[in-house]
């Protein structure tokens, strides 16, 4: 018996070693990260990153980027959040159990999955090109096309959260709405998307983090301007955009603004974490 | 059979009135039965309890007479269901006329994402257009039938989320009896409760059974007996007997009723 | 029956069950002691029935503290609530069959001072009766036999019958012999004592048919005492007291 439980005891123990080495390591990793995008990017930080633009190359800022992705990253959240919020809305209380449903469900997780470049492609077919050709070539990249993209992205994830929020929610909740007499409409606007509110809202602030970072999508679309855009269908510069292409420059100072533009693209996720963070133990506190 | 239909008749002649009855109901869960041929009454102004194992169908019948199964596809329910006199099963009877008729409580007390206030407001506004004083009037009525008003009065505009598990049940009786209606169905309102509140809700009960016709589904036998004038009990979809609640618990006709209230089940 | 679900419920109903039982028996065997005492003029017999009693006594306390205790912890319900509740009414109507034998056996040192009468011996048959009673009645509990029970509770009659007799016979005797008042006064109350014990054995019969059945034993029977009622060709008016049940 004895031998038994000493047997057990030492599995524990190695199962216990084994899990917090691997969450070591995979801490280890993100410390790591962290470290060099704030040590690099702390050298190339400042006033001037933020108030000169990129046409200055070296000497220059990211401010037109800044600007650029805010714009685009905000265009895309409008146009994703209600489709998406909606959409949720309609496979959660209306088509949850049907046939339909499931399929949409389905093929929303298909989109999800899917690599941002292929929707990057998608809008530079059936927009870009389009625009061009109907334009004359007036407009082509722009920054209307880069949000679309991002909408794409976003959207599935933000159906995905809403659904999941609702289908959370206790059923109770719906009949002792419905025992009042208040029809489904009502019973949805007025009571479900209140409940599911904090969870939805922290989907679409997880959706706009995942935004921040997407590159390639944007490369087809909104292509890149050295310059302050003046509407949205101008090409437009972004950060991730513009970090990608001082990369690929020879010149160290354009290396040092990129890492300062990924440290700047970090903060954003960060903050935009914790605020989806707060968002979220405020809704559990007054479900609890 | 015969001898249950003959005792349920006396009763009946007894009573005032019945509020509700049931004639020959059936209901079905997409293919499977879930209740046969219910026939019982349902008296006016008095407390009817309905209890009986898990899965006996005691919940269904409940469901039936709001209608709210209706939200779910693929439940049908067919016989009748009279309330004062009309059948409620037709699908002529509006359920937004069913539903400020019969109000319903559930077994979790489910308050809206609202404030106190709102919460039963809501309700009263889809029904009716009340002045803002009258509305407020209505309001302080109901938390005054469901004894809440002294425990809310100064936070009427705060969260009913922040409220107990008890207080909030209390709320959502409130907020079915701010639409007047004239029956209550309860669905095992205190199983989740500690004792005082469910204590504070049975003498809620007791009182209300004045104005209203209270029918409650119960696992507790014991607050069956406490609160209840007639007990029903039901196994497997049947109604297997129903009579006065203490001659259910001193001497039920059915050996069924006997085993299952002794305890000798299974 | 089936068995409750909780094992040990049935254990506390079945030892309640055992109590009344032991208790009835002991009853019953201080009815034929104190009979007993009786004939043989034993006085130091007739103490030891007197104080045997004290034993049903502390049983009857027992089982009321036990009925309180499945009332409190068990909350029986429907057949259970009417056997607990039959149980502390059975309970009490075997206390008081142990009074009577006590009273018999009481009566029976008074006697054994004054000189026998004849009439002692019809005693003997009015107390197998009353043991009788008791006994058929207790079996009739044990199995929870309604229609055996029920009979008991008929049956009593014959006991009252016997009653009757012998105190017209006892009635004959003090007057023919104003002597004999003494041992017949006693006589008289000793075999009133026996004809209380059939009637207790009565209600126990209407309890066990209470447990069966759900509702009060309703069917007319004789009146259980002759000489009580007023229109009692010998006698005017039952003696007051003991009589006056």
């Amino acid at each position: 018996m004895i031998g038994l439980y000493h047997r057990r005891a030492f599995v524990n123990v190695l199962a216990i070693l084994l899990a917090t080495a691997s969450t070591l390591i995979g801490l280890g990793f993100l410390a790591s990260i962290l470290w060099i995008t704030l040590a690099r990017g702390l050298v190339a930080f400042g006033m001037p990153l933020i108030t000169r633009i990129t046409a200055d190359g070296a000497q220059g800022g990211l401010a037109n980027a800044i600007v650029g992705s805010l714009i685009i990253d905000c265009m895309a959240i409008l146009i994703a959040a209600p489709l998406g919020v909606m959409a949720g809305t309609w496979l959660a209380e209306y088509a949850s159990r049907s046939r339909l449903g499931a399929l949409i469900r389905f093929m929303n997780d298909i989109l999800l999955s899917a690599p941002s470049i292929v929707l990057g492609l998608f809008i530079y077919m059936v927009v870009v090109l389009p625009m061009s050709a109907w334009s004359n070539g007036a407009v082509s990249f722009s920054a209307l096309a880069g949000a679309l993209a991002l909408a794409l992205i976003a959207l599935p994830v933000i159906v995905r959260t809403t659904d999941e929020m609702l289908r959370l929610l206790p059923s109770t909740l719906r009949e002792a709405a419905l025992s009042l007499g208040v029809p489904q409409w009502k019973l949805t606007t007025q009571v479900l998307l209140r409940a599911a509110g904090s969870g939805i809202l922290t989907g679409v602030l997880l959706a706009l983090a995942r935004l921040a970072g997407e590159t390639a999508p944007l490369l087809f679309t909104a292509f890149g301007n050295n310059f302050m855009a003046h509407g949205p269908l101008d090409k437009m510069a972004s950060l991730p955009a513009t970090i990608y292409q001082y990369t690929n420059d020879p010149d160290p100072a354009m290396h040092a603004i990129a890492w300062a533009g990924a440290l700047m693209i970090t903060l954003f996720v960060l903050a935009l974490g914790m605020l989806a963070r707060w968002f979220l133990s405020r809704g559990h506190l007054r479900h609890e | 059979m015969n001898e249950l239909a003959a005792t349920q008749h006396t009763a009946a002649s007894l009573a005032p009135h019945n509020h509700i009855e049931v004639r020959g109901l059936d209901f079905h869960y997409h293919q499977q039965r879930a209740l046969n041929n219910i026939t019982l009454d349902i008296p006016a102004r008095n407390v009817t309890a309905i209890i009986g194992p898990s899965g006996c169908g005691k919940s269904t019948l409940l469901r039936v007479f709001n209608r709210i199964y209706a939200m779910h596809p693929g439940l049908r329910a067919s016989g009748e269901v009279l309330l004062d006199g009309e059948n409620i099963l037709d699908p002529r009877y509006s359920l937004n006329r069913l539903r400020s008729k019969v109000g319903m409580v559930f077994q979790k007390p489910v308050p809206f994402p609202m404030t106190i206030f709102e919460n039963i407001a809501w309700g009263i506004r889809h029904h009716e257009r009340p002045g803002r004083a009258e509305l407020a009037s209505r309001v302080e009525q109901a938390l005054r039938d469901a004894a809440l008003w002294d425990e809310v009065k100064d936070k009427l505009g705060g969260s009913a989320l922040g409220l107990s598990g008890g207080q909030q049940q209390r709320l959502c009786i409130a907020r079915c009896i701010a639409l007047r209606p004239q029956v209550l169905l309860l669905d095992e309102p205190t199983s989740a409760l500690d004792p005082i509140a469910t204590g504070r809700i049975e003498q809620l009960i007791d009182e209300l059974k004045r104005s209203y016709t209270i029918v409650i589904v119960t696992h507790n036998m014991q607050q069956a007996a406490r609160i209840s004038d007639r007990t029903a009990f039901m196994y497997m979809g049947e109604l297997i007997e129903m009579d006065a609640t203490e001659k259910i618990f001193t001497a039920p006709a059915r050996k069924q009723t006997e085993d299952y209230i002794t305890g000798r089940f299974g | 029956m089936i068995d409750h679900i909780i094992k040990s419920y049935d254990s506390e109903l079945d030892r309640l069950t055992s109590e009344i039982v032991g208790m009835g028996e002991h009853a019953s065997k201080q009815i034929h002691a104190a009979i007993d005492v009786v004939e043989r003029r034993d006085e130091r017999a007739a103490r030891r029935v007197v104080d045997n009693d004290e034993a049903i006594d502390a049983m009857e306390h027992a089982i009321s503290q036990d009925v309180v205790r499945l009332l409190a912890l068990r909350a029986p319900m429907a057949r259970d609530l009417r056997a607990v509740f039959a149980a502390l009414r059975i309970a009490a109507d075997i206390e008081r069959i142990g009074d009577y034998a006590a009273n018999v056996a009481t009566r029976a040192i008074a006697l054994s001072m004054v000189a026998p009468v004849a009439p002692a011996r019809g005693l003997r048959r009015l107390a197998e009766l009353a043991q009788a009673s008791v006994d058929e009645v207790l079996a009739a509990y044990r199995n929870l036999d309604a229609e055996r029970a029920f009979k008991v509770w008929q049956d009593d009659a014959r006991l009252d019958e016997a009653y009757t007799a012998l105190f017209r016979e006892l009635l004959t005797y003090m007057m023919e012999d104003p002597r004999a008042i003494t041992s017949c006064t006693h006589l008289l109350f000793m075999a009133k004592n026996l004809e209380r014990i059939g009637d207790h054995a009565t209600n126990i019969a209407e309890n066990i048919w209470f447990v069966v059945h759900g509702a009060a034993l309703d069917a007319p029977r004789d009146s259980r005492d002759a000489t009580a009622n007023p229109d009692w060709p010998q006698l005017g008016r039952a003696p007051s007291g003991e009589a006056g049940q």
